[in-house]
């Protein structure tokens, strides 16, 4: 088992120092003059080269790169050009809405994909299977804002039962901050399900072949418990692998979904920094959800391991 | 003979749709067990043995036909609703399959798979189940037994799972056991102890027994009763003793010409059987050994034989040249 | 499965974990030449747009703000009082050309990588792959806006950026492709005939190659188009006043309550071109690799 999280770790390195090194490339190879840009109308020949010399970029690339990196390992990633604020607390203070919104929308994915998996595992080959098949098909057509301006049509604007933008502290009202993320979450998770809902269908399709359900059967088990125990636990592991997988997908749709639900998260501050031209945020968030989730991929490989316990036991 | 059989089967068949034909499994079987009896099935890959055994539990794969009926106790299970079927699987019918690595669950422990069937079918709590489990287990003979209640499937050697599935099937003190080929996944020096297992527990719970295997030896001094089956139907049935002595269908004979004999000298060559199993899919006019049987004739190629008892024997035989009695 | 969960694979951009199937096979023919169609008409409307009797995209009729359909807007007009068809058909050709554009680069790119890597193995291999992961370790949209935040936005720079986002996917198949084939005997037999590699490469290798790596760019264009909404929808894509699709439903956020045809037209052709690149893209699939594709 150590030699197993001890390969991965070795692998892990490398390209976590590819991450950061292209993170900053970006920044440090685009045409475009950083400080230009930054101090706009007030751009004089000597403020320039005093913010130059000041942000360290009359320094080697290389140089500037490890200066950077080590400051980020730090935990240092710089301040903020516009509100000189700490970057690293920006994206701390910011990063529990969008980790809520991820919590939730992942459990939405679940609770929609994993009953119809199985459902249509069951039934595999009927109309029922069928139509859902159909349906996850068309929702892959159906990126993330465009549900979200439907959802937003027939709950905010039709219906009028739930908010189209504002978030609501955790500490200040618990259900209002729940209703906040209603629709974020739903937009979120709805994109996902198709893919668990396959997976795991999929996986059950071929573990109901197995001779230990016909055995289940013959022991006269409850139906459900036969689906759910025996059938269910070993086909969850691609899906907890791909679970984890969407982790990371997840991470890249709440930028949108923030900014179309206006919640304070990360993703809202990845923009933001766009649109002020805050290129110090920009990387030190952007260098934030590379890490992330690389991290994460790590994470779930290991869990893979962990939870077939052939794996982890040894032989199978 | 006013008692009714525990379990007869009449004129059962499986058929199943495949894309080359209708395939016919089972071909209008007849069984008659009494309680705390045992019968043996014997026959090739093919024969439909394992067809058989699951028709009788009602467990045929979704699209299958089936035709006939069995009726167990006196109860006709082809027509009983699915939840009374449920409750007889597993408590009054039990059934041990080949290989007990595909057959339990892998992902779970063997002491969770052998008290969820306690659980299910008597009313017992937690506690009591294990406890139950742990006698289970020392009655098969696996040591550790509490140790070994945690243990998954994989980190036992092959006999030991075995004895597993055994005392899942045992469990609930079932009427009927039926064991589909319990030893043929396993090494040649445990295949004895198991089959012993199974006798004894037999005796002791006076357990009726279905033992189905391809080795005609196996059954020779541990069942009561043999039925020999060939392409789907039984061509010979008769109770043990007087089977090996006195068999009458050739298939039966080359059946039991092709065991390895102790007392043979070295490097006899063994006579196996010629020809293969016929293509289910198509049925032939006549008798379905007629291709491989060197006694066949013309009428043996024109029309099936059906079974023929012998006068006051228990004996039955489908073949229209019988070989004479062994002496 | 297409996907693996050693080390980092992962999925790319948002092309699918595990083929999804369109429709069982008797209505799926039907369903598959309705797709062409539709490709069809818009590709030709975008096309000859100019020649069409629209109006102006950018021109405001100040009288028609979200005006419904009538004689002077077909399909209605949006809050600037802009002729939705018009826009509409002007946006398709954007969306279009960088839906289309920017895949081939991926193409061209990650498919020469790809086959490249898997037709000399070793140690380029191995950098190939490990550089596919970094440029995966980037969730798809982060990327494209850090990239097209210091590029600036046109046209152009979203079609390069997007690009980029394309090779890592086309190079996952173009080498798993190249891998199955290469050890097949035709390319024995022709390196026993003394072919060179170049040879071996564009002959052999790549006409076999050709038909799954075309399944997938027809799935990447639905991706691109899909991301490039995205960043117009953000304001971050195709600069204003540039019709797009992904800007047009943003701009109809606003006018929901009072005209959401002003959002839900744009989504409406957005969601069946992309649908119709998926399906197309699908079947092609299905029919390079018998497994995958239709279950």
């Amino acid at each position: 088992m150590l030699g197993f999280v001890g390969r991965r770790l070795l692998y892990l390195a490398p390209v976590l120092i590819a991450v950061s090194l292209l993170t900053f490339l970006i920044a440090a190879l685009l045409p475009g003059d950083l400080v230009v840009a930054t101090l706009g109308d007030e751009a004089t020949p000597d403020k320039v080269s005093a913010l130059r010399h000041e942000m360290g970029l009359d320094q080697p690339l290389m140089l500037q790169y490890l200066h950077w990196l080590g400051g980020a390992l730090a935990g240092d990633f710089g301040r903020s050009v516009r509100t000189g604020e700490l970057v690293l607390s920006a994206i701390l203070q910011r990063l529990p809405v969008t980790l809520e919104l991820m919590l939730f929308a992942q459990l939405i994915a679940l609770a929609i994909g994993m009953p119809l998996g199985i459902l249509c595992a069951v039934r595999n080959g009927g109309a029922f299977d069928r139509l859902v098949s159909a349906i996850a098909f068309g929702k892959l057509s159906v990126p993330a804002f465009m549900s979200a301006i439907v959802l937003i049509y027939v709950f905010s604007v039709r219906l009028k039962v739930l908010p189209a933008t504002g978030y609501v502290p955790l500490d200040e009202d618990i259900v209002g901050n729940l209703r906040s993320f209603v629709l974020p979450a739903v937009t979120l998770g709805f994109g996902e399900w198709p893919v668990l809902m396959r997976v795991l269908r999929s996986d059950m399709i071929a573990t109901l072949q197995e001779d230990y359900i016909a055995m289940a059967k013959a022991k006269g088990l409850k139906p459900w418990r036969i689906l759910l125990v025996h059938a269910l636990k070993p086909s969850s592991l691609t899906l907890v692998t791909v679970t984890g997988i969407n982790i990371g997908r997840l991470i890249g749709g709440a930028v949108l979904v923030e900014t179309i639900f206006a919640l304070p998260g990360i993703g809202r501050l990845l923009i933001g920094a766009i649109n002020t031209r805050d290129f110090v945020v920009l990387q030190g968030v952007v260098l934030f959800i590379a890490t992330g989730f690389v991290l994460v991929n790590f994470v779930v490989d290991m869990l893979y391991g962990l939870l077939d316990p052939r794996i982890r036991l040894g032989r199978a | 003979m006013t008692d009714p059989p525990l379990l007869a089967v009449e004129q059962l068949s499986v058929d199943l749709p495949t894309p080359r034909g209708r395939l016919r499994a089972v071909d209008e079987v007849d069984l008659r067990l009494e309680a705390g009896c045992s019968l043996g099935v014997v026959g090739e890959s093919g024969s439909g043995k394992t067809m058989l055994s699951r028709a009788i539990l009602q467990l045929a794969p979704r699209h299958a036909r089936l035709g006939g009926r069995v009726l167990f106790d006196g109860q006709e299970l082809t027509t009983l609703a699915a939840e009374a079927l449920r409750r007889l699987r597993g408590r009054s019918i039990a059934v041990v399959f080949q290989d007990p690595m595909t057959s339990l669950n892998p992902v779970l422990t063997i002491g969770r798979q052998i008290v969820e069937t306690l659980r299910e079918h008597l009313a017992i709590d937690a506690a009591a189940a294990k406890r139950r489990a742990v006698e289970l287990l020392v009655e098969v003979g696996i040591p550790a037994p509490e140790q070994q209640l945690r243990q998954y499937p994989h980190q036992l050697s092959g006999g030991m799972r075995q004895r597993v599935a055994i005392a899942i099937a045992l469990s609930c003190e079932p009427r009927l056991l039926i064991a589909d080929e319990p030893t043929t996944a396993l090494d040649v020096t445990i295949q004895a102890q198991i089959l012993d297992l199974l006798a004894r527990e037999r005796q002791r719970r006076n357990m009726a027994m279905i033992l189905i295997t391809h080795d005609v030896g196996i059954v020779a001094g541990r069942t009561d009763e043999v039925a020999v089956m060939y392409a789907g139907r039984i061509v010979e049935r008769a109770p043990t003793g007087r089977l090996f002595k006195a068999m009458r269908m050739p298939y039966t004979e080359a059946l039991l010409a092709a065991i390895p004999k102790l007392d043979a000298p070295p490097h006899t060559p063994l006579p196996a059987i010629s020809g293969r199993p016929p293509d289910p899919t198509r049925r032939l006019p006549g008798c379905a050994f007629a291709p491989r049987c060197c006694y066949r004739a013309a009428r043996c190629e024109e029309h099936k034989p059906s079974l023929t008892p012998i006068e006051g024997t228990g004996h039955e035989y489908a073949c229209w040249h019988p070989i004479g009695p062994r002496v | 499965m297409v996907y693996s969960i050693r080390g980092f694979d992962l999925a790319a951009l948002d092309v699918e974990v595990e083929p999804i199937a369109a429709t069982p096979a008797s209505r799926g023919r039907l369903v598959f030449w309705l797709a062409v169609a539709w490709i069809a008409i818009v590709a030709s409307a975008a096309i000859a747009a100019d020649w069409l009797p629209l109006t102006s995209p950018t021109d405001m009729d100040l009288l028609a703000r979200r005006a419904g359909p009538s004689a002077d807007h077909w399909l209605g007009a949006d809050a600037l009082g802009r002729d939705l068809l018009s826009r509409l058909v002007f946006g398709a050709r954007i969306s279009l050309s960088v839906g289309l554009i920017a895949p081939v680069l991926g193409l061209i790119v990650g498919g020469g990588l790809g086959m490249l890597a898997g037709y000399f193995r070793g140690r380029f291999e191995t950098l190939v792959v490990g550089g596919i992961d970094v440029l995966l370790a980037f969730p798809p949209l982060v990327l494209a806006l850090a990239i097209t935040t210091y590029l600036g936005q046109s046209v152009l720079n979203i079609t390069i950026t997007l690009g980029i986002l394309s090779i890592p996917a086309l190079t996952r198949v173009a080498r798993a492709a190249t891998l199955t084939f290469a050890e097949r005997e035709f390319v024995t037999a022709a390196r026993a005939l003394g072919a060179g590699h170049g040879r071996i490469l564009m002959r052999e290798l790549l006409p076999n190659i050709a038909l799954p790596l075309i399944a997938f760019f027809l799935l990447a264009v639905a991706v691109i188009i899909v991301v490039e909404g995205a960043l117009s929808f953000l304001g971050l894509g195709i600069p204003p006043p540039a019709p797009s699709w992904g800007g047009m439903i943003a701009e109809g956020r606003d006018s929901l309550d009072a005209a959401p045809a002003i959002a839900f037209l744009p989504a409406g052709a957005m969601f069946l071109t992309v649908l119709a690149f998926n399906m197309v893209g699908d079947r092609l699939r299905a029919l390079t690799d018998p497994r995958q594709g239709v279950l």
